[in-house]
């Protein structure tokens, strides 16, 4: 096989079989080997049964995707096979168990095609039938040349955290031993990617993005999490309630979406830095909440993490289509920030900074992402806690709030963010209100056209400073190309991997990506300036991201590639993209 | 001991002369100042509704928030500051209808919040349609031919979720309810206190006159900690309506 610098490993199978454990192990080791990876589940929403797969692109530079093609695949039944055929890579090695699957199609490619005789093998070496991905990643250390002992490592972090017995580990690490014989000895494998370890690199982790929120809620003191379980954003109430003791963070599983965001504004209000995580459908039951905290001014911390819709849609896929909906939704106006990471290492900063923000500008902020954000593991640098802060913004404190004779929480203010008390503080009574109200808060009883009209503007006003707090859009690539890509969150992995691929045969191109909203019109239309032919590449069907800067920006966005199938972009597709375009 | 005038502001009501929310905000403050609660340490939440529109004439914190959300709010403020006396008030569309389901998981979740809930058996301000315990036949504005559904018990649904203090007033016998207020603001759990109130303006039928005629108080006796007999109880309706707490778990 052709040196590359990329490889795909996948491992498909019913659900049950452990093929995500496999892969996260994969991608765990592979750190301990100073080797980068990316590492994606496609599962249905069921429990036993169906098709799950899990791939990991693999390489000694880092990988800002998963790619399609696959290099190694371990098929465990034959739908897994079938699946996953047409994107092999010519020169791929196809493990299969031979019990299960039964037809191999011929192909004109250099495939090969190698038996695994699980069963004789479990048997012979009295492994447990649900150990065979252990028996797998001892194959796959032959291939990348891995220490068996990091992949044992790895399985017992992973067992231990669970709170597995030692029984346990100890017959996955002799599965895993057997696996790495049999590659050795009977398939006779050698690996592909050397493997070498760099004393001074710098410290990485390996995380999901909603790990990543979860450890940055931590850090920035959010005090509540109320939420009700969504695929894909289920994950980070998992992770925040497991820690919510020794984090002294209050942890709500709620009875639905509505109490969910209502309990976190209480929260917030309260004084505790609060946070709601779902995906589209619940946001869809949150979004009075949404204009609440709005018209109340408390700050709040809304995670969505997209997956395909309308309706319950496609539970376990992935697509950017709430863009449109989180930058209008609400009856009436008002401001809301939308922070959109592209991957792990921008949702623990992200999440820091929508805390902030909520605080300072005293608004909802929403952290879109969507599942391919959310569960895909990629490899970051360790995070920088000397790189961001906690700014609680216009917070009083009871001693300032004793200076101040006639307290008003609404008060009329150039910059429309009033200072705010917490209920318990001495001198700071207020209403807070979702009804229209006077500076203390009341309600207004009649029209009062001032009033509204004064609020309305203050609320707004807010808006004049946002923009410099936001993350700008930024251009990748080399200047003077003819063709620019234009995305927003999750395109970003798959576009700057594939532009790997493109600058280096000298297909030149670059890409614009727009990280926050509101549009930062003047940075936009700065960066568009020098550009010749844009295309801007979403994950949903109308190009909603294009539609927003055509209206923000009063121009034309007609190139426009989207994909709503229910999967994210692959560096492959953008290359194709890319070459028939230029 | 602080005073009754501490814990209302100079606002006036929205509502209409002689309305029985006046009553049950007496009650509320009596109690507040009897406990000697200090306004700055009471978080009051506040539905939509007239009995919500009482926002503005408590000074204390407040938040008026969406109908039916009332529960959610007041329990995500109690967890995050304990020190806070968390009240909910709101009406029978709000509590029961719109927001049942915050209601049944704070019984359930044994949430440490007070909601006071002002039954008139009417949806009022939006001009008196039926609401959740509006008797099965009432003809209303929504119902042109009578309610044709059972009128819910809320008592009996807080007491089957699991709610550890349940109790009925009646908006006119204000000593007896601040005596209830005070009792459910110290108990340590989910109070639920459901005030009977006549629509002065709006009910022809359940008038003043006609609670007069049926209320009764559960006399000393009465067995407070047999959950058995509360669910019993709090189905009486009829020519006798008792008022007082039914249940109580410490």
């Amino acid at each position: 096989m052709k040196q590359r610098k990329v490889f795909t490993w996948k491992m498909g199978g019913e659900a049950g079989q452990g093929q995500q454990v496999a892969g996260l192990v994969l991608g765990r080791t592979c750190l301990s080997s100073n080797l980068f990876s990316f590492v994606y589940s496609e599962y249905p929403s069921r429990l036993r049964g169906g098709l799950v797969t899990n791939q990991v692109s693999i390489s000694n530079e880092p990988v800002e995707a998963i790619s399609k093609k696959i290099d190694f695949l371990f098929a465990l039944s034959q739908p897994a096979l079938d699946h996953c055929q047409k994107d092999l890579n010519d020169n791929a090695l196809v493990f299969y168990d031979s019990d299960k699957v039964e037809e191999i199609s011929k192909n004109p490619k250099k495939i090969k095609f190698i038996p695994l005789p699980l069963r004789d093998l479990a048997k012979k070496n009295k492994i447990n039938a649900f150990m065979m991905n252990s028996l797998i990643l001892g194959i796959t250390a032959v291939l990348f040349n891995f220490d068996v002992k990091l992949l044992k490592g790895g399985i017992k972090g992973l067992l231990n955290g669970n709170n597995k017995s030692e029984d346990l580990v100890e017959g996955n690490n002799r599965a895993i031993d057997v696996g790495y014989e049999y590659a050795c000895q009977e398939l006779k494998l050698k690996p592909f990617l050397k493997n070498k370890l760099v004393s001074k690199s710098p410290k990485r982790i390996i995380l999901t993005g909603n790990e990543a929120i979860a450890k940055a809620a931590t850090f920035a003191k959010c005090g509540f999490y109320s939420a009700y379980p969504m695929t894909p954003a289920s994950s980070i109430l998992h992770i925040l309630a497991k820690q919510a003791k020794e984090n002294k963070m209050i942890v709500n599983h709620s009875e639905d979406e509505i109490a969910a965001i209502n309990m976190a504004i209480g929260a917030s209000w309260a004084g505790k830095r609060s946070m709601t995580g779902t995906s589209g459908g619940g946001f869809a039951l949150m979004s009075e909440g949404l204009n609440l905290a709005a018209m109340s001014e408390t700050p709040l911390v809304i995670v969505d993490s997209q997956r395909p819709g309308p309706a319950t849609g496609m539970a376990t896929w992935t697509e950017q289509g709430d863009l449109q909906y989180l930058a209008k939704v609400g009856y009436g106006d008002f401001p809301r920030i939308i922070l959109a990471p592209a991957d792990s290492e921008e949702s623990f900063y992200f999440t820091v900074l929508a805390f902030n923000l909520a605080d300072i500008y005293q608004m909802p902020v929403f952290i879109l992402l969507d599942k391919y954000i959310s569960e895909s593991y990629n490899v970051v640098a360790d995070f920088d806690l000397k790189k961001v802060k906690i700014d609680r913004g216009k917070l009083l404190t009871e001693k300032q709030l004793s200076k101040i004779k006639d307290y008003k929480r609404y008060q009329f203010i150039k910059d429309g963010v009033s200072p705010r008390s917490l209920p318990g503080q001495k001198n700071g009574i207020f209403l807070a209100n979702g009804n229209e109200h006077d500076q203390y808060g009341f309600s207004i009883d009649g029209f009062r056209s001032d009033v509204r009209n004064k609020q309305m503007e203050k609320r707004h006003a807010k808006l004049d400073n946002i923009l410099k707090d936001l993350p700008k859009p930024e251009i990748f690539g080399p200047n003077d190309v003819s063709l620019t890509l234009i995305g927003w969150g999750s395109t970003k992995g798959p576009v700057l991997e594939a532009m790997k691929t493109l600058n280096k045969d000298s297909n030149n191109i670059n890409y614009i990506h727009i990280p926050a909203f509101p549009l930062d019109k003047n940075s936009l239309l700065k960066l568009l300036e020098k550009t010749k032919k844009t295309i801007v590449i979403e994950n949903n069907y109308k190009g909603q991201l294009a539609d927003l800067m055509q209206e923000s920006l009063g121009m034309k966005f007609k190139e426009r590639l989207n994909k709503y199938n229910g999967q994210q972009f692959f560096p492959e597709e953008v290359i194709e993209l890319v070459k028939k375009e230029l | 001991m602080t005073k009754q005038s501490d814990f209302i502001t100079s606002n006036k009501s929205n509502w209409c002369p002689g309305c029985s929310n006046f009553s049950i905000r007496a009650a509320l403050i009596r109690a507040f100042s009897e406990l000697g609660l200090k306004p700055h340490k009471i978080a009051m939440v506040f539905d939509i509704g007239c009995a919500g529109n009482s926002c503005v004439l408590y000074n204390t914190y407040g938040f008026h928030g969406l109908h039916g959300r009332t529960v959610s709010v007041a329990v995500g403020a109690k967890l995050a500051n304990n020190e806070l006396t968390a009240i909910g008030i709101a009406g029978d569309g709000g509590a029961y209808g719109e927001g049942l389901n915050h209601l049944v998981e704070a019984a359930r979740s044994d949430s440490d919040i007070t909601l006071i809930v002002s039954n008139n058996m009417l949806y009022s301000l939006t001009t008196g349609q039926a609401s959740p315990t509006s008797k099965k036949g009432t003809k209303t504005k929504s119902t042109p031919d009578g309610v044709n559904k059972v009128g819910l018990n809320p008592l009996l649904i807080a007491l089957a979720a699991g709610a550890s203090f349940v109790s009925r007033g009646y908006a006119d016998e204000i000593e007896h309810l601040s005596e209830i207020f005070k009792k459910a603001i110290n108990h340590k759990g989910f109070s639920l206190i459901d005030v009977l109130q006549p629509c002065i303006t709006l009910d022809k039928k359940n008038t003043r006159e006609w609670y007069r005629e049926r209320i009764y108080q559960l006399d000393d006796k009465w067995p407070v900690k047999d959950k058995d007999k509360a669910m019993l109880k709090v189905q009486e309706w009829g020519d006798h309506i008792p008022i007082g707490i039914f249940f109580e778990r410490k």
